[in-house]
Parts: structure tokens; sequence; C-alpha cells
């Protein structure tokens, strides 16, 4: 199965383990992902604003790539995940949007929305099945009891964004057991780490990802799992030592795709 | 030749504000056969009715055009008056010149211009109208009431009360409803048993009242007083007649694992039961889904210990049929299905309930007998912990919302049945810290506004204005309950060990079915629509269904009793007559015309299309046998399906005709 | 432009839809950071008095976490409208937020591009 592939400007810097992992993993599972040629930086942030063009373009490029090969696009950091299928959104849904966004571009063909964004989870859980990932584990990680941590990017806005329950989500933790292990469910796995303000409010920032490890350590989590590599640069400074792996990294391993 | 008045209403400021009514008073004089046109202030009053009558008679009139309001509001008021006069009254057509066009029009030029090509439209109708009788049919004198809460249970008891024969068909192994799960009333706080179980009796031993529990109306039929429905008596697997409710069977019965719909899955029950102490009837069920012996053939305890002989492993669903005169609808409501408001964490911690819930759980029939025990603890309640010590009432979960999983309405209860637990819960047990998070405080109502005040002034409940925003389940197993206050402008954290959500009420899930069956129209909430909000509110469009309690919109126990008790009244009006004076314009087929072709007979809802051999004489004066259709003009309600599905143009509508239809289109286009 | 119609364009929020229950405030993980909270932005736009929110620090503290968007029962989307005010704010000349001459102050060797990215696009213009 091929798929576009949209791996965002972190994952080929500070984040290049979530990347590499995935594509060790979807090998392993038979899952062809294509770099999108000359992808541009989604801007990291959806920009909600109706009168902007401008910061949309870059997901349109992407989204119409994927469109003119034919394929669904998976995408892997969280925020390349929203942004990319909220601006998609914009293009299915916003008639003034669309057209202001294929007036600039002027692509070979225009593009409406047609493209399905997928994420990598969404790929396991949709195209995979979680049972038969199960059944491909040969290294489980029997006895780990990891906290899932979806964040904000992820579920909201769930209408958009459709990929679970945004109050009650499991897909995350249906992925935890399939590699083996025992989720855990807290209750801040669905509420933001505060990575967006570490720049320059560095206080705010620990305030939000001690909450978050906090609460997962109180659940007995012992490490937590994300996808996001903004979330892994906040969260894994928390005070409660919890460790925090890319999910991508626990799925290789379990694969036994993971080198040395 | 026709004489045709003409009586252009001013409806105040209504019409005339945005109509010329003068200009089209004016107008209409020139029209043919016009020989009188006026424009009068309020032609519905006193005054404007006695103008028609006069000028019936003083110029001799034929027909009579009214340009007023909606045909619905006033048209049946203009036809009486007409009668009365001396002439029929199906020659009195209205022109609705203020729903249809006062109303929707701002320019007064083209309102005027609208109003005057409407009344041309009346005046080309009339000039086809023929005098029409209605015809007369029996009524049936029973009633069905569908729905055996307190408001269908109310409502059978006045029928029964003005002697006439009433069935109540519930769906639940017993009567009493929703009721029977709550545990005092507002604003009294009287024990909802106490007031509700003698009415429940009442019920069973009033010999006009017959219960049909456990029990679905599947299919209706006919028309107001003479309804057929069919009623399924679903399958207890124990004689009602045997069964004398002595409970053995209960206690007896292995299958203990089942959850108990009663206390709304907080503790379990048997396969076989009773749902409460004062069930009526009194008899036991076996739920198919959990039996053993029905499942798989091996077990018969219940059977073995039932020493009536009651137990009948072999029994069928079965279906009745009888007739009625009237049906009152009276489907009542549930609670909303909150899993999509998990930012509550109401599918995370068992000690999240909703307010049903906790009327279960402070009931002396509840899982706990009636002491406050959080759901986490209902086995372990000697902990200390077991008894709750802060407490978070979160107002509105799902009303007055425009998300998807909400309901955009207030569901009204809540304000109310939210300061009665608080109220309780204080006077109980003062040493326990009581929140109500709340948007609005609505409590209209006879001494219900004292109520609420009452549970701030005299019993200490924190009332804060804010919303909750996320409930979050800590490891200690309380509750971390995050909230804004919006008077004091804080974000507040209390770490509560109980969370009671005021969820949203919602029509029953059956009542679309009902209401389909009952050809009863409903809004897009599934509330049954009345055949006039303020001076109709307890009939339905349709003739002879009426509509008692929720299942027409949120309401209290006092306001459902009352409503059910109007409908009452209706149906026992109308069962006191005993012939009802039909709709006269009703379909006609030309037997000439008729190809036999069936496709009337097809499109017809109310089965008022009967075909049959009929003999004809042909012009070579041969005999010729030919299929034809014929109506039934009793069971005809006119709506016309038939006369746009017929191809020869043989059907035809009595007061709308085609011809009719056409001259009203002609005038339109002049 | 007046100000109000201008975030109210550039939100394509219905403020009008609020009805002041305040559960975006009950919900907002920055609150305490906030000197305006969610419902204060949804009111005080309404009500025209925008002066106070384009001064306000409280600009850059929203996460932009939609926690507000997902909860809020009348659909009004707080965060669209903390943002709008924000764009207002930022687009007047010299009034970016974050200017790159800070940004090697504010890093360290780990921040990901994520970061300055997102930073960028939310705080300058």
């Amino acid at each position: 199965m091929v798929y576009s592939y949209y791996p965002g400007c972190t994952l080929k810097n500070k984040a290049k383990d979530l990347d590499r992992y995935a594509r060790l993993s979807a090998q392993a599972l038979g899952i062809t992902l294509e770099e999108i040629e000359n992808w541009q930086c989604c801007g990291g942030v959806y920009p909600m604003a109706k009168d902007e063009i401008a910061t949309k373009l870059s997901s349109v490029r992407a989204l119409a790539d994927a469109k003119a090969h034919g394929r669904d696009l998976i995408t892997l950091c969280s925020a390349c995940h929203n942004v990319l299928k909220q601006v998609n959104n914009d293009m299915l849904t916003d008639e003034d949007i669309c057209t202001r966004a294929n007036n600039y571009l002027k692509l070979d063909e225009e593009y409406h929305g047609e493209t399905k964004v997928i994420h990598f989870l969404e790929m396991l859980r949709d195209v995979i099945g979680f049972d038969a990932l199960k059944e491909k584990v040969t290294n489980p990680l029997t006895g780990k009891k990891i906290g899932a941590y979806y964040g904000c990017l992820l579920l909201r806005p769930g209408k958009v964004m459709q990929m679970d329950d945004p109050e009650n989500p499991k897909i995350m933790e249906d992925f935890i057991r399939a590699i083996g292990a025992e989720p855990v469910i807290y209750p801040m796995r669905n509420e933001c780490c505060g990575g967006y303000v570490s720049l320059e409010d560095k206080e705010a920032a620990a305030k939000r990802r001690n909450a978050v490890a906090d609460s997962a350590a109180g659940f007995e989590a012992e490490l937590m799992v994300t996808a996001c590599p903004l979330c892994m640069y906040n969260l894994k400074k928390n005070d409660s030592n919890v460790p925090v792996y890319y999910f991508t990294e626990l799925l290789a391993e379990a694969l036994g795709v993971k080198e040395n | 030749m026709h004489r045709i008045g003409v009586f252009v209403c001013h409806c105040g400021t209504n019409i005339a504000a945005t109509v010329d009514v003068k200009a089209v008073a004016e107008a209409m004089k020139q029209e043919p056969s016009v020989v009188f046109s006026v424009d009068y202030q309020y032609m519905c009053s006193e005054g404007g009715q006695t103008l028609i009558q006069d000028t019936i008679k003083e110029h001799k009139l034929t027909g009579v055009v009214v340009c007023s309001c909606s045909p619905r509001m006033h048209e049946a008021t203009f036809r009486k008056a007409a009668a009365k006069a001396g002439i029929n009254p199906y020659m009195v057509e209205i022109a609705n010149i203020r729903e249809q066009c006062s109303w929707i029009h701002k320019d007064i030029m083209s309102a005027t211009d609208k109003a005057i090509i409407l009344a041309r439209t009346a005046i080309a109708k009339v000039q086809l109208n023929a005098p029409l009788t209605a015809g007369e049919s029996p009524v049936t004198k029973r009633a069905l009431v569908i729905g055996g809460g307190i408001a269908g249970m109310q409502t059978a008891l006045d029928i029964a009360e003005a002697g006439f024969e009433v069935d109540i068909v519930e769906k639940q192994p017993t009567i009493g409803g929703k009721m029977t799960q709550i545990d005092k009333t507002f604003p009294t706080l009287d024990c909802a048993s106490c007031i509700l179980t003698p009415k429940m009796v009442d019920c069973s031993q009033n010999e006009k009242i017959h219960i049909y529990a456990y029990s679905e109306v599947v299919e209706v039929n006919g028309f107001v007083g003479n309804f057929t429905a069919k009623i399924k008596k679903k399958a207890r697997y124990v004689d009602t007649t045997k069964c004398t409710g002595c409970g053995i069977c209960t206690e007896k019965c292995p299958q203990k694992k089942v959850p108990n719909e009663f206390n709304l899955g907080l503790n379990n029950r048997r396969a076989i039961y009773i749902p409460f102490a004062q069930a009526v009837p009194k008899v036991a069920t076996i739920d198919a889904d959990y039996c053993t012996m029905l499942k798989t053939g091996k077990c018969g305890v219940c059977s073995k210990v039932c020493t009536a002989g009651a137990i009948d492993y072999k029994q069928q669903d079965e279906i009745i049929e009888e007739r009625y005169g009237a049906i009152v609808a009276a489907t009542g409501y549930n609670p909303i299905k909150i899993d999509k408001y998990d930012e509550f964490a109401y599918s995370q911690s068992k000690d999240v309930v909703t307010s049903l819930e906790l009327e279960r759980l402070m009931n002396a029939a509840g899982p706990s007998n009636g002491t406050l025990i959080r759901p986490s603890y209902l086995d372990k309640q000697d902990d200390h912990r077991a008894h709750p010590k802060t407490i978070v009432f979160v107002q509105c979960v799902g009303s007055r919302s425009c998300d998807d999983c909400g309901k955009s309405y207030c569901s009204k209860i809540c304000c109310m049945y939210t300061a009665k637990h608080a109220m309780l819960i204080r006077e109980k047990y003062p040493d326990t810290d009581v929140y109500v998070f709340y948007i609005d405080v609505r409590t209209p109502g006879k001494l219900f506004d004292e109520f609420y005040r009452r549970a701030v002034e005299q019993y200490g409940v924190h009332y804060i204005k804010g919303m909750v925003g996320k409930v979050s389940p800590r490891p200690d197993g309380n509750l971390d309950v995050q909230a804004s206050d919006l008077i004091s402008n804080e974000q507040l954290h209390i770490n509560a060990d109980l969370v009671v959500l005021a969820t949203a009420i919602e029509p029953d899930q059956t009542a679309r079915s009902v209401a389909t069956m009952l050809r009863a129209s409903m809004d897009t909430n599934d509330f049954f629509t009345e055949a006039h909000a303020k001076l109709r509110p307890v009939e339905s469009p349709t003739a002879g269904v009426f509509l008692s309690g929720v299942c027409q919109g949120p309401k209290d126990i006092p306001e459902t009793v009352s409503q059910a008790s109007a409908a009452a009244a209706k149906v026992i009006g109308l069962l006191a007559k005993d012939k009802l004076t039909g709709n006269p314009c009703v379909a006609h087929s030309d037997e000439l015309m008729c190809n036999g072709c069936s496709a009337c007979e097809k499109v017809c809802p109310y089965g008022a299309i009967t075909y049959s051999d009929k003999e004809f004489r042909q012009p070579d004066r041969t005999v010729a046998i030919r299929r034809v259709a014929a109506v039934n003009e009793a069971v005809c309600q006119g709506c016309g399906a038939c006369t746009v599905a017929c191809p020869s143009g043989a059907m035809d509508l009595k007061g709308f005709s085609n011809k009719q239809i056409m001259a009203e289109v002609d005038a339109i286009c002049k | 432009m007046d100000k109000k119609e201008e975030i109210l364009r550039i939100s394509g929020v219905n403020v009008r839809k609020c009805m002041r229950c305040g559960k975006c405030s009950g919900t907002c993980p920055s609150y305490d950071e906030m000197e305006f909270h969610p419902h204060q932005f949804v009111y005080m736009v309404e009500s025209g008095n925008i002066e106070p929110l384009l001064n306000s620090d409280s600009l850059y503290k929203c996460l932009s976490c939609f926690a507000c968007v997902e909860r809020c029962p009348r659909g009004v989307e707080p965060a669209k409208v903390v943002e709008a005010v924000r764009l207002a704010a930022i687009r007047q000349k010299g009034n970016n937020h974050l200017k790159a001459e800070m940004v090697p102050e504010l890093i360290d060797d780990e921040t990901p591009q994520q970061l300055l990215v997102s930073a960028f696009r939310k705080f300058s213009k």
C-alpha cells in the first residue's frame, strides 16, 4: 500500500527519531511512505484567521500533491496533522478560502479538499488493524504501563479531526494494547502541555507539563507516549521524571525493527 | 350567476400596516360577480361577523370571500357565521393576506398588489364552489392511552371517571413511569411513591381501566371516532392470571448478574423479576435476554419454586385488536445519553452520576437503601469514604446546546430538581458541602423561586454562576472539578467526591414510531406538535389524537398532571358525542372516467378506496363489466393524494377540485 | 474599519451566540496566566470594548489548544476570537510580539523547529 507522506520540518531535524522509527515500522508492516517532493513547512499551528490565505498555502500544496498522485496523505507530527487536516477542511467547506487559495496557487487542477488526511495512528487502526498489528508484534512490551498523551492537537476540534472521541479517546490506548503493553488512562491525557508558550513563558509551560505528568504518574504510568515533537520537548522536562517516548519508537521496538 | 361579497380585514395593524386594505376592497368591486366589497378592522370580532351576516341577507350573497389570516385560524369562524345567515358554509373562502402576505413583506405597494391577487384567486375559486354537506360517523366510546406514566395514568383515570372505557398500553412490565424512580417531589418534598402508588392502585382497581403492561401498540388504522389498534402483549413467560406476585422466583433465580434498569444499572437483579415492590400489575417477568432456561433449556428453577404454577416458558407474544374513539399519546421522556460529554468524566468515574441516578441513590428502595453512598463504594458501604462529603452539581448538561450531542431547548425541570437534591442532602447530611454550578436559575412556577432561595438561604447550598469545564478523576478516587466562577472571575478547583450532572431530557425513543402510526406530527426534537401552540395545546393536529405529558414538551409533575387532565377533558368531549360530523371535502371518483388502474388505492394512506366490478351500459346498448374505484367518505380525510395519482382524471376532491385549483392558478397568472 | 468589525471579520465568529455560561473559562488551561479570560474576550468583543484586550498580555497566553472550542455548548469558538484580537494587535506596524533578535536568548539545544515556526506565526507578522 502506497501513501503520500508529509514529515514536516521538525521530523527532519530535532525529531528525527519520530520519523525514522515510523519509516522502519511502516516498512515492516508493508506500507510504503512516499515523501512529498519539495514539501514546505505547515507553519506549526493552524492559522484560524478567515482573512489570511498565505499561511494556508503550504498545506494546500502538500494536499494537492497527494491528490495529483491519487493517494491518501499520511502525517505523523501532531501539529502537521492538525494544520493539514484543518486547512483541508477549509478547502472543503469554506468557499471563500478555497477560491482565494486556488486563485493564488494556479495549480494544474483546482484543489477542493479532496485528499484524505490520515494520521499514522489512524493508518495503524484503520488500514493495518490493531488486531493484525498485535499478531505482527515479535517483541511485546509486556507489563509496561504506558500513559498515552494525546495533547490538544490530535483530537481537537473533534468535528474536523474526527480521529476519536475528543473527551474519551482510545486509539492510543488500543495501540498500546496492540504492542503488548498496558494503557494507563489519566484525565490530563487530552489537555494541553503548554508547549506553545515554552519559548517565552517557561514558567507557564512548566506548570502545564507538570500537571500532565503528575496526572500520568498519579495513575502509575511508567512512561508516556506522544506523537508531537513539541510535546516531547516540553513534557520530558517534567518534575515527576516520567520518561516520554515517541509512539513510533515503541512500535519499532515491538515489531523488532528498532536498531540499537 | 354568483353574487359574491368580499370582506377585507385590517387585523388591527397586522395586515393594515403593510397592505392598503381600502385599495384591496376597492379593487375587488371590479371583479366579476362581486356585488359588495368592504374593509373592516377586525373581521373575526362579533361586529365583523354580524357585518358578514347582514350583508349576506341584504345583498342576497351566494358566495363570500374573507381576506384575512390563515384559514387554519378563522376559516371555521367565518363558515359558521355564514351558515347562520343561511348560506352553505362551504361557499366561504379565505384569502390569506396576513401570514402569506402582510407578515412577510415590507413594501406596502407590492404587498397590496399581492393581496389583490390573492383575493382575486379566492374569488375565482368561489365561482366554482358548490354547496357541500358533511356526512356523519359513529363514535366508539373507548379511549386508548399510549404510555402508563403519571401522564397516561391521570388521563386514563379522568376518562374512566367520566364513565368511558379506557385502555393503558405500557411497554414496561409495570405502570408508573419515571415517577416511580423519583425519591421526593418539588416544591413540597413529599415522597413520590406515597403520592404515586395510590394512583397506580386506582388504575388497576378501576373497572373502566384495562392495563396492558409489557405491551406495545404495533398498528393503528382508522380515523377520529373509529380507530382500530393492534396491541402486542409481549411474552412474560409468566401466566399473569396465576402469578400472585409472591416474589419467591425472583429470590431463587440463579442468574444474579442482570443490570437492574429500575436502579439505572447501579445494582443487579435476577433474570426473573418484579421491577419494584409496588409494581402494577404485581407479576413476575422473565428477561429472555438473560434467562438460562430460555437460552439453553437448562435451569427451570423458577418453575420449580412457583407454587402457583404460573411459569410458562412456551408463552408467545400475543396480538390483540381493539376499537377506539380517541387515542392519547403519553410516551414520556428519558435523560439523554451523556457519553459525548465526557469532559465531565461520566464514563470514566462511577462517582459521576446523572440526577436520575442520584434519585435512586437517595431512595429507600434504591441500591443503598436510602443512605447516600458514592457509587464506587456501593459494595463497601462501611468504609468511611463511602459517604460523600463534597458534592458538585452541574446544571444544563446537554440542555441549551447547539452542539451535535445536546438539545437546543431548556429541559425546564433541572433547576428545580437540583435545588431539591441539594436541599435534601444538606438536610440529611449537614456536614456535606454542596456546590451548584448554574448558567441561569430558572424557577418560574408557584412557590418555585421561594424553594430555590430556601436551598441557598436556609440550607447554605453554594450556588456558583459559572460552568464546569472539566472533571478529572484523581488517583485517590476523588474528582477534581475545574470550573469558572463568573462573579468572582476565578477558575476554581473543587476536590469533590460526587459529581451530579443535571442531564437534559428528550422524548422517549418510541415516540417517533408512535407518531408515525398515529399520523401525528412532531417537531425537530421529536416532541409531538400541538394543533395550536396556544389555543389547542393538548390536541394533535390529527383529529382524535391527544397529547399528555412530556411527549409534547418538557414539563414537571404538576404541569404534566394538569395537561393529562386537560387531554382527558378533550377525550371525554369527543366520546360524549354519539356521532361526528365529518369533513365534506372528500375524494370522489367519476365511475365513467375510472380505468380501474388501482393507482389511487395504492397511495391512499387511510384505506378509504375500494374497487368493485360494476355493470355499465355501452352506447351500443350492450352491458360491459368494468372495475371501478369507490371512496368511503367516512374514512377519507381529504388529503388529495389519490387525485394526484389518478392518471385518467376520474378522482377529484370536493371543495378542492382540479377545476377550482386551475381557476386559482389562472387568477394568479392573469 | 471599526476594531470590533475587524475582529469579527478575521475570526468569522458570531459572538452573539454566547449564552454567558463560562464553560470556556472553566476549561481554559491558561486561565491563571490571563488577565482577560476566554469568556471576557467574547463578551468584550461583543460590547466593543476592544482596547484593553489589544494591549493585554493575555493575547500571548492562549495555547490555541481548542479546549474552549471543543467544549463550548453554543459553538462560539472563543479561541478564534482570541486569535483575531491578537492578529488585530500584531498586524499594526511595529507591534510584533516576537522579534528575530530575541530568539537566540530564548532557545536551547533541543528547541524543536516547530516551536519557532509556530511562535512566529502566532506572535509576529
